[in-house]
């Protein structure tokens, strides 16, 4: 009996390397503290009414965002475990299992766990606030949303320290991926984590789509809706379109994994390279997925910050739309050097280059907004402008990768690795950080303290480019991804270790903004205008913290920046003060649905991961006994009357 | 939600009847390729065309009778994704043949 749990323990558990200990220590550490914390201040109550059942998209986003941090967290330090492994030839720091382990996660994580919620925080943050809307179309869906990302992704994260971690590169391909080659646990949480995050990431495409289509404020036509929600409308097109293809192909590997079919196996069959096509027709619109808000964010925030109505609008809206159409014509792109046709590489480098164009216009339409404009460089606005540059480079480094003939030499080297890092985060994260900034005090009631993050900003943006541009520089060296070391003779040593340097300091930055978040809790400048930037959108005219009801009186558009025009009419004395009419708001209804369904899908992944069926199929049952509770539930939604709306506007400073 | 109060609940999503059909006529769409491919009667050829038809109906199915694709305020909405939804298909479906099928020869 004793050797059989001993037997299992040792398969179970990760063992033998004195890291993975480490985090074993200090995730038991960290939970006895949650639970210590959470009993002795009583807690409990207020975490599941406030937070595990709320359906407020405000605190949503706002769970959007810890977890998102969290992941930052994880996905950067894997990235420093790597950059120390190879700061010198031939280190002894990680075996190379363990490395193929970590730039699996580290690229899983970034981009599906990173990326993703923190573009859905915002969304969640944001998007109602900016359409005049009380909640999103689907509040219950919002939660479910989320906590079937937070389920896959503690899935996900699971395989550290049990079971053992995927190494098959993050987007793990065939053959590698399969049981022959790879046959323990570890394929499986990636499957799993990744397919249960993903019925959250379609949904909330859906939700976010009819919430802009059906519950914008009355007078907000379409054409005068803010680039931000045009840009979620753009990036959720490409979600539903999208993420139906990684769902599938993933079930095929899995099939392939777990019932023996041969959809992508060496024999029988099947066919490894078809699993690269289809994974790549998600993986393509999914890079414009994440990057295409960050395009609506920097569009606030340069009319914001230039105090000017913001260059092209309509050409900003067609080039969004377009993107969200071309985007799916150009995944080949990605494996020009499997082979194929001649005509296939061309059609698929000309859409590629094309592709380029419409941000080639955002580009020139954000330059000419700030032209003559008055600009203050707060903190949203350092991010941008810094956007700006290092995003170029990327596009542009990005369409030499576009030269098929070339391409086969830039192929899988740190050419491609420096370039998707440069879009990534000079886009992506950068984007995300500058919109964080912007609407932080809109969501927490006050701004974050610009000295430290000035410190992170200069940390984040020197080390990029110490980081990154000598991987460019490798890449033409001849050094591939995925080496785990090297020797001497390379001729790799200095610009591995000046890229090391670079990294270390992003991760400086980060701590600078984490210290930053801690600080300003305490010290930071409070909102009382609930209008910290002087701002041009909807959002900008509630207070800050915005009330749960988000609008007391749901406001009547006629502009584009209808908030800044509001103001611009007060200044002037043509504003008409029109009687508000208090009416009891429609609010929906807490749900515990939401996080108890999650956690039995949490069930069925982590049973299919160990291949325990008898798990899987009561994690199964759950989630069916979930549906069926919330089929027959009709008492979902309640009014907050007049006289709560009254009080609640008075205690923020408001008098309706 | 103010907006809710216009259209909250009276729409017909369907009755009873038109799911049942539905249900009925997928599930069979399902089983008659199956049945095909585990007694293979017809030739290869003939097998994979009808597959495909299946998949086809199948697609019109789930559209009518549980999409409600005939239904809806604005119909405009409806036809203009459902382009888009086709252009995608198609992309996916005949993207993958031109590409891979360069390589199975």
């Amino acid at each position: 009996m004793w050797e059989n749990i001993k037997d299992f323990a040792s398969t179970f558990f990760v063992t033998g390397d004195p890291l993975i200990y480490g985090a074993d220590v200090s995730i038991v550490l960290t939970i006895i503290a949650i639970l210590f914390v959470l009993t002795k201040y009583k807690k409990w109550g207020w975490l599941w009414r406030e937070w595990l059942t709320t359906v407020d998209h405000k605190r949503i986003g706002i769970m959007y965002l810890i977890a998102s941090l969290l992941m930052l967290f994880r996905g950067g330090v894997d990235a420093l475990l790597m950059r120390v492994q190879l700061a010198f030839p031939n280190v002894e720091f990680l075996h190379s299992d363990h490395y193929n382990a970590i730039f699996t996660t580290h690229g899983t994580i970034m981009i599906l766990f990173m990326a993703m919620p923190m573009m859905f925080a915002l969304f969640n943050m944001v998007v109602p606030l900016q359409l005049g809307a009380r909640d999103v179309a689907y509040p219950f869906l919002n939660a479910l949303s989320f906590w079937l990302f937070m389920l896959g992704a503690m899935l996900f994260n699971l395989s550290f320290v049990i079971g053992g971690s995927p190494d098959a590169g993050w987007l793990s391909y065939p053959p590698l991926s399969q049981n022959e080659f790879s046959p323990g646990p570890g394929q499986n949480f990636y499957i799993w984590g990744i397919q249960i995050s993903g019925i959250g990431s379609l949904a909330t495409g859906i939700n976010f789509i009819v919430t802009i289509l059906k519950m914008r404020a009355p007078g907000m036509k379409l054409s005068k809706m803010p680039l931000f929600s045009w840009s979620v409308l753009s990036s959720c097109i490409m979600i539903i379109f999208a993420f139906p293809i990684l769902t599938v192909t993933l079930a095929l590997l899995f099939l392939d994994r777990f019932a023996g079919a041969h959809f992508f196996t060496m024999d029988g069959g099947g066919n490894p390279m078809m699993y690269l096509n289809l994974i790549w027709m998600w993986g393509h619109p999914e890079v414009y997925i994440v990057v295409v808000p960050a395009f609506g964010i920097f569009s606030e925030i340069v009319a914001t910050f230039s105090r000017k109505k913001i260059f092209g609008y309509k050409s900003m809206v067609w080039a969004m739309m377009i993107i969200a159409v071309v985007s799916f014509f150009t995944w080949a792109h990605h494996f020009f050097t499997m082979g194929t046709s001649a005509s296939v590489i061309a059609f698929f480098a000309i859409s590629t280059m094309i592709v380029g164009i419409p941000t080639g216009v955002k580009v020139f339409n954000w330059l000419f907004t700030m032209y003559r404009g008055r600009i203050s460089f707060k903190q949203p606005m350092l991010w941008t402008i810094a956007f700006i540059p290092c995003f170029v480079i990327g596009g542009a480094t990005g369409v030499m990768l576009a030269v098929a003939p070339a391409d086969y030499q830039y192929h899988n080297s740190y050419f491609l690795v420096a370039h998707f890092h440069q879009v990534l985060i000079g886009g992506v994260v950068f984007g995300y950080l500058a919109g964080i900034y912007y609407w932080w005090p809109k969501l927490f009631g006050f701004k974050l303290d610009e000295k430290l993050g000035k410190w992170g900003f200069w940390f984040w943006n020197i080390g990029f480019y110490v980081c990154f541009m000598p991987q460019y520089a490798l890449g033409f060296m001849g050094m591939t991804r995925r080496y785990y070391t090297y020797g001497w003779d390379r001729g790799w040593a200095d610009l591995n270790l000046v890229s090391t340097v670079g990294a270390f300091m992003m991760g400086i930055g980060f701590i600078f903004q984490v210290w930053q978040i801690a600080y300003s809790i305490k010290h930071g400048e409070r909102d009382t205008t609930g209008d910290p930037w002087n701002g041009r959108t909807l959002e900008w005219s509630i207070p800050s913290p915005a009330p749960f009801y988000n609008f007391a009186v749901v406001p009547q558009v006629k502009e584009l920046d209808d908030w800044w025009e509001t103001k611009e009419a007060k200044a002037n004395g043509t504003y008409k003060e029109q009687p508000a009419k208090l009416e009891p708001i429609h609010m929906p209804k807490n749900s515990g649905i939401p996080f108890i369904m999650s956690n039995f899908w949490f069930l069925v992944g982590f049973g299919f991961t160990f291949g325990w069926v008898w798990m899987a199929v009561i994690g199964f049952i759950g989630v069916f006994a979930c549906m069926w509770a919330r089929s027959f539930q009709y008492d979902t939604d309640y009014y907050v009357p007049v006289e709560e709306v009254r009080r609640t506007e008075a205690s923020l400073g408001r008098v309706v | 939600m103010a907006q809710h109060q216009n259209h909250g609940g009276h729409h017909s999503h369907g009755s009873m009847k038109e799911y049942v059909i539905g249900f009925i006529l997928s599930i069979v769409l399902t089983i008659i390729p199956l049945v095909l491919v585990m007694n293979p009667i017809l030739s290869k050829t003939a097998t994979v065309i009808s597959i495909l038809v299946m998949a086809v109906l199948q697609f019109v199915i789930q559209l009518v009778f549980f999409m409600h694709i005939r239904e809806g305020e604005k119909p405009r909405y409806n036809v203009q994704t459902l382009i888009l939804g086709l252009v995608i298909v198609f992309t996916i479906v005949a993207g993958s043949l031109w590409i891979m099928l360069f390589n199975k020869y």
